[in-house]
């Protein structure tokens, strides 16, 4: 392994991780990884998700613990077990949704994590070093505050306060931003250049270019696991920069893209300037502008966690646009239920099959009847029609090639599975419009050739796809049209051999890359 | 424990999972009698003794036995009335509420109509009971649906306002001539008729009738099944196009109308009045009937046959054994607490 | 309605809501660490029947108390090992000590039904010594009376001013985070569990030992649902249910004044006014914070993964 590249400083790391490796079942998070963290510096941890940023500091946190790899704290071998004991350490760490209680005021959710708390409260000594630390870094904010009247910014204030008053040194912060408005994320950028010039170390996970650009004074890059390179600031452009963050990979799917796609089509599933309501820390959507048409496959590129989840939801019902209307077939169906969206025709793979579309303790087969019960009723809903259930079932599973045990509880199936147990159920609807999220995650390179096999035919058959994905292979060789989602909003529009994976990347990340076509 | 479980399930038989669960369920209450037999030997009382006469009162003799379904049949209907909103996560624990203010209502289509022929008064009294126990469990529903309180804590506080009503309804408006404390007795045609002699009333037709459609209803039909999908996972329920709200708010006032019927069943079939504090708990004993039963029907049955064994007892040990009725009420939390307490050996209801 | 008759009613509502107070605070412990003991009726039975017959067997009053203090804590150590260690559901464990109290509380009770003890002394109350017999007779009282304010201080002082009482809060709203500042969430809500017992079981004391003096089957007459529905109105805060101690136990006391000044109110209506005022107060209170009810109460904790 070649060193890293070293601030300019005469003591060694405070931190060195060594070799980490962690396993999770199906997915290899950590490959070895080496990465240290000096004093006085803003090391940035960038990479898309499923990089294995979070788990790398998970594992430091003492939330995990690594299966292979040595952790040294001022050289010294460390073993650390919990949070706590990380806290012990002087190690701290803000989580993407924080760990705070609203029904308590801000000092007494600081007073939670003091680590030498007197068996009796002292309000007054709280929070007067409370205003103390809060002023010297301008973090600003009323100890005696409900934390459930702040607003997001200030929260993420207490939790860093949190950290602080807590004794860390070292302070993780898991994509900070997220939920930020921009004069915000510039009030944080200033408390953290503060904090490092007061020796501080500080660890930015992120997968925002500008901000690493902005702040880091060490990148490391990670991807898919593995370390894919660490630069210091002084040479990291944002070039190279997503060069290590995506790596070009061949197609192994050729696709015949169908051509003649008339605009003058009705458009599926039409989006006009539509708004989601905010609600905590999930992203809003702003101001989408989306068309899917009969016989196209519309991609939507994006790192998770910038508005996928909401938009799918969105286009099936179980969101409301708060502004803007949506159209599904041509008609107005702004407020219509999720039942009428799916008799309309309608088919929905969501991110997450077993929290998001199925029973877990009915069966299989019963879990195929849930979405249609109407059409399967007979005697006016006094009995099932199994038989017809197993029928169409069996029917698209012999068609995708794919294969399940029907009788057993959908618990008990593999996350391989459910996903093809939804596919079935929705394929065998014969929908006209099919949103799928992340429809190949989880299975093997045979079900996913199967998979993306029959969303191409649902489309040759006239179907429109609305295909969300962190797989830009998957996009590039299905998609017909592709879009990029970061923010809530949608930043780029292009057919996918008109761009490549690196200005996608940008986009992604939210830089901007040379060639930005907006439709 | 865990031995005796691997022994038995050595014996192909004891595996078939019916059998298991009634095995299952007789090795807990056996266990409840023998805490219990301790204590009436701390006592001072022969616990043997007792028993036998407990068993011989209440199973040894035709009528003993028909005062043990007598005093079943409330509990079938208030323990139906939890399970059914129990199948789509909600848990009904307003039903002593819901009880009082249905047998209200019956109340009044008894005082109200007292020259109806039976076969129209008494349908009618069944309804009102029904229209009563779900105006009482759409409140809380209701506030629960338009996310402003805990469905728990309001029917909790509504359960405790219901028996007041009762009073002021009765004292008000109601009261028999020389008796502030109950109503007139009720006409013929406002009574359940009963069998054989007993004091066994149509109520257990409504009861063991009402749980046989349940079960059918869950098992064979598309409401059932869009429940149980409810049940089992409301936000997946809810993205495969199950009207969610909608089902809650039904169910909730469905599990009421249930409770108010067996308040009508009590006053119309058992006491043919109405009085104050008629409910010896009935609504809580049907909560915990259901909880033992983990809101299976058969196991209902089961389980509030058990209960009505062990308080029939109840009274004959006041009277021959010189305890207090209340004490009985030992032996039924023994019971509830050892199967709350799921012993390993008892595993696989998972409620 | 003359100012003795006020007097009348506020002295009576001081004597029966002490025991109700108590209880009440006892209970706010509890769902302060997110349990919710539907059991209290019990829980007051058999710490009442405990304490009264030790009294009556030791002819010591003070005797008497303690055993009930300590009868309620163990009580609620049952609730606390169906809910905590064999995560049963709260609702049923606690309708089951109810039963459980029912029973045993008859069996411990059943004979003294009718004895005699020796209360509590009562003391007048300091600076009313100078008013006419027929005043100070109304405000004579036991020394439980007098403690039963401080214990209210004590006891928001416990929750808010003391390392241990942030802690039970914490986890009351959110396990998971008081697990994550190296809280052990199961031992507080045991502690906590314990220590409202204790003044549950204080609440059956007084009302046994100085004030009705006697020992009859039921007794309690519904008083541990009534402080569950207390906790509620006094939004889960130690202070306000002083306030509100006084009021669900001063409408017995008021409707009698009503009938006397010829104004005719249903007693049971009247009865029924601190529910629906609970009732109001949490949907008015609804919109903001979640109707203030800590945030995992009822719920079981899983434990970490």
């Amino acid at each position: 392994m070649p060193s890293q590249p070293a601030p300019q400083t005469n003591s060694g790391p405070i931190v060195s991780m060594r070799g980490i490796t962690k396993a999770f079942p199906g997915v290899l998070a950590n490959d070895a990884l080496d990465f240290d963290i000096y004093a006085s510096e803003i090391h940035a941890l960038l990479g898309e998700n499923g990089a294995g940023k979070s788990t790398l500091m998970k594992i430091l946190y003492g939330f995990y613990r690594c299966d292979y790899g040595v952790i040294k704290l001022n050289g010294q071998p460390v073993a650390i077990q919990t949070p706590h004991a990380a806290r012990l350490h002087q190690i701290g760490m803000v989580f993407q949704d924080f760990s705070l209680i609203p029904a308590l005021s801000v000092a007494e959710n600081i007073a939670l994590f003091l680590p030498h708390l007197p068996a009796v409260l002292n309000v007054k000594k709280i929070d007067r070093r409370i205003l103390e630390v809060s002023q010297h870094y301008d973090l600003q904010v009323n100890p005696r505050a409900l934390v459930s009247q702040l607003s997001i910014g200030e929260q993420q204030k207490v939790e860093i306060l949190k950290l602080l008053l807590a004794e860390a040194r070292l302070l993780i912060l898991d994509e900070p931003t997220r939920v930020l408005a921009p004069h915000e994320v510039e009030a944080l950028f200033k408390v953290l250049d503060s904090l490092r010039r007061d020796g501080y170390a500080i660890v930015l996970i992120t997968h925002k270019m500008k901000e690493v650009l902005e702040c880091a004074d060490r990148i490391t890059v990670l991807r898919a696991g593995r370390l894919a390179g660490t630069i210091l600031r002084s040479e990291a452009r944002e070039d190279n920069l997503v060069a290590l963050m995506f790596e070009k990979k061949l197609s192994v799917l050729q696709v015949d893209r169908k051509r003649d796609i008339s605009e003058s089509d009705v458009p599926l599933l039409e989006l006009r300037a539509a708004w989601t309501r905010p609600a905590g820390l999930t992203p809003v959507l702003k101001d989408i502008l989306l068309k899917v048409h009969p016989g196209e496959i519309v991609g939507v590129a994006g790192v998770s966690g910038n508005g996928q989840k909401e938009l799918g939801d969105l286009a099936l019902g179980m969101l409301k646009c708060v502004r803007g209307r949506k159209f599904l077939f041509g008609m107005d169906s702004t407020n219509r239920s999720i039942q009428q969206v799916r008799r309309s025709g309608v088919g929905f793979i969501p991110e997450n099959p077993l929290s998001m579309a199925i029973a877990p303790f009915m069966t299989v087969l019963q879990n195929m009847a849930l979405t249609r019960t109407w059409r399967y009723a007979r005697a006016g809903g006094l009995r099932m029609d199994w038989k017809a259930v197993k029928d169409d079932a069996e029917r698209t599973m012999q068609a995708l090639e794919f294969s399940f045990p029907l009788y057993v509880p959908a618990r008990s199936l593999s996350g391989g599975n459910l996903q093809r147990m939804v596919i079935v159920r929705e394929m065998s609807q014969e929908p006209r419009l099919i949103i799928a999220s992340y429809l190949t995650r989880g299975l093997d390179v045979q079900s996913t050739i199967a998979a993306r096999q029959a969303l191409v035919q649902a489309r040759d058959n006239g179907a429109g796809i609305l295909l969300i994905s962190e797989d830009l292979e998957e996009l590039f060789t299905l998609s017909d049209r592709l879009i990029v989602l970061f923010g809530g909003s949608i930043v780029g529009s292009f057919a996918p051999e008109d761009t490549n994976v690196y200005e996608v990347g940008h986009l992604m990340t939210g830089s901007e890359g040379q060639h930005v076509k907006n439709r | 424990m865990s031995k005796i479980a691997e022994v038995i399930t050595r014996f192909p038989v004891f595996r078939k999972k019916a059998l298991q669960t009634v095995v299952h369920y007789l090795l807990m209450i056996l266990f409840a009698f023998l805490m219990f037999g301790l204590i009436l030997f701390i006592a001072g009382k022969d616990p043997l003794q007792s028993y036998k006469d407990i068993f011989t009162s209440t199973l040894g003799s035709a009528y003993g036995f028909s005062e043990v379904i007598v005093a079943m049949i409330p509990m079938l209907i208030t323990a139906l009335a939890v399970a059914l909103p129990f199948r789509v996560g909600l848990i009904n624990i307003g039903g002593e509420g819901q009880l009082y203010i249905g047998a209200a209502f019956a109340t009044f289509g008894a005082l109200t109509f007292p020259n109806l022929p039976a076969w129209l008064l008494l349908p009618l009294m069944a309804l009102l009971g029904m229209v009563g126990g779900a105006l009482w469990a759409f409140i809380p529903g209701y506030l629960k649906s338009i996310g402003l309180v805990n469905e728990t804590i309001t029917s909790l506080l509504l359960n405790s306002v219901a028996p007041k009503i009762i009073g002021f309804l009765i004292l008000g408006f109601w009261h028999a001539p020389r008796d502030t404390i109950r109503t007139p007795n009720f006409g013929t045609s406002a009574l359940l008729p009963t069998f054989f002699g007993t004091r066994i009333h149509l109520g257990l037709v409504f009861g063991l009738g009402l749980l046989i459609v349940f079960w059918l209803v869950m098992k064979y039909t598309r409401w059932g099944l869009e429940m149980r999908a409810i049940g089992s996972n409301p936000q997946a329920a809810k993205r495969n196009g199950i009207p969610l709200s909608r089902y809650l708010v039904i169910i909730m006032c469905a599990g009421g109308a249930i409770a108010g019927l067996a308040g009508m069943v009590q006053v119309s079939g058992f006491y043919g009045t109405l009085f104050l504090n008629f409910s010896i708990s009935l609504g809580f004993m049907g909560f915990m009937i259901c909880w033992l039963a983990g809101g299976d029907p058969l196991g209902i049955v089961l389980m509030a046959f058990v209960v009505s064994v062990i308080y029939s007892g109840g009274n004959l040990l006041q009277l021959t054994r010189d305890l207090p009725f209340a004490v009985i009420n030992i032996l039924l939390a023994f019971t509830l607490f050892i199967v709350l307490a799921r012993p390993a050996f008892f595993k696989g209801r998972k409620s | 309605m003359t100012l003795l008759s006020i007097l009348g009613v506020l002295s009576s509502a001081i004597f029966s809501g002490t025991s109700l107070l108590f209880t009440t605070l006892g209970e706010v412990i509890d769902e302060r660490a997110g349990i919710v003991n539907l059991g209290l009726e019990g829980v007051l039975l058999v710490s009442a029947s405990s304490g009264f017959a030790v009294t009556y067997l030791s002819g010591n009053p003070y005797l008497g108390i303690l055993v009930s203090i300590l009868a309620g804590g163990l009580m609620n150590m049952i609730l606390g090992y169906l809910v905590i260690t064999r995560k049963a559901n709260q609702l049923a464990s606690g309708l089951a000590l109810m039963f459980f109290g029912f029973g045993l509380s008859a069996l411990i009770g059943k004979p003294f039904v009718g004895e005699k003890i020796h209360s509590l002394t009562r003391y007048v109350l300091p600076g009313t010594a100078g008013l006419p017999l027929l005043y100070t007779s109304l405000f004579k009282f036991d020394i439980l009376i007098y403690l039963v304010i401080p214990a209210a201080i004590l006891v928001w002082w416990l929750l808010y001013r003391t390392r241990w009482g942030l802690g039970v809060r914490a986890v009351g709203e959110n396990a998971d985070t008081a697990f994550a500042s190296g809280r052990n969430p199961h031992l507080i809500r045991y502690q906590a569990l314990f220590a409202g017992g204790m003044l549950v079981g204080l609440g059956a004391a007084h009302l046994t030992i100085a004030f009705t003096m006697n020992w009859t089957e039921y007794m309690t007459a519904g008083r541990g649902f009534i402080a569950v529905a207390l906790v509620i109105f006094s939004k889960w805060h130690p202070l306000r249910a002083i306030a509100g101690a006084l009021v669900f136990s001063g409408a017995v006391a008021f409707q009698l004044l009503l009938q006397s000044s010829g104004v005719q109110v249903s007693p049971f209506l009247l009865d029924t006014l601190p529910y629906i005022l609970t009732l109001v107060v949490l949907i008015a209170w609804g919109g903001n914070r979640k109707h203030s009810a800590p945030g995992s109460l009822g719920r079981v904790y899983q434990g970490s993964e």
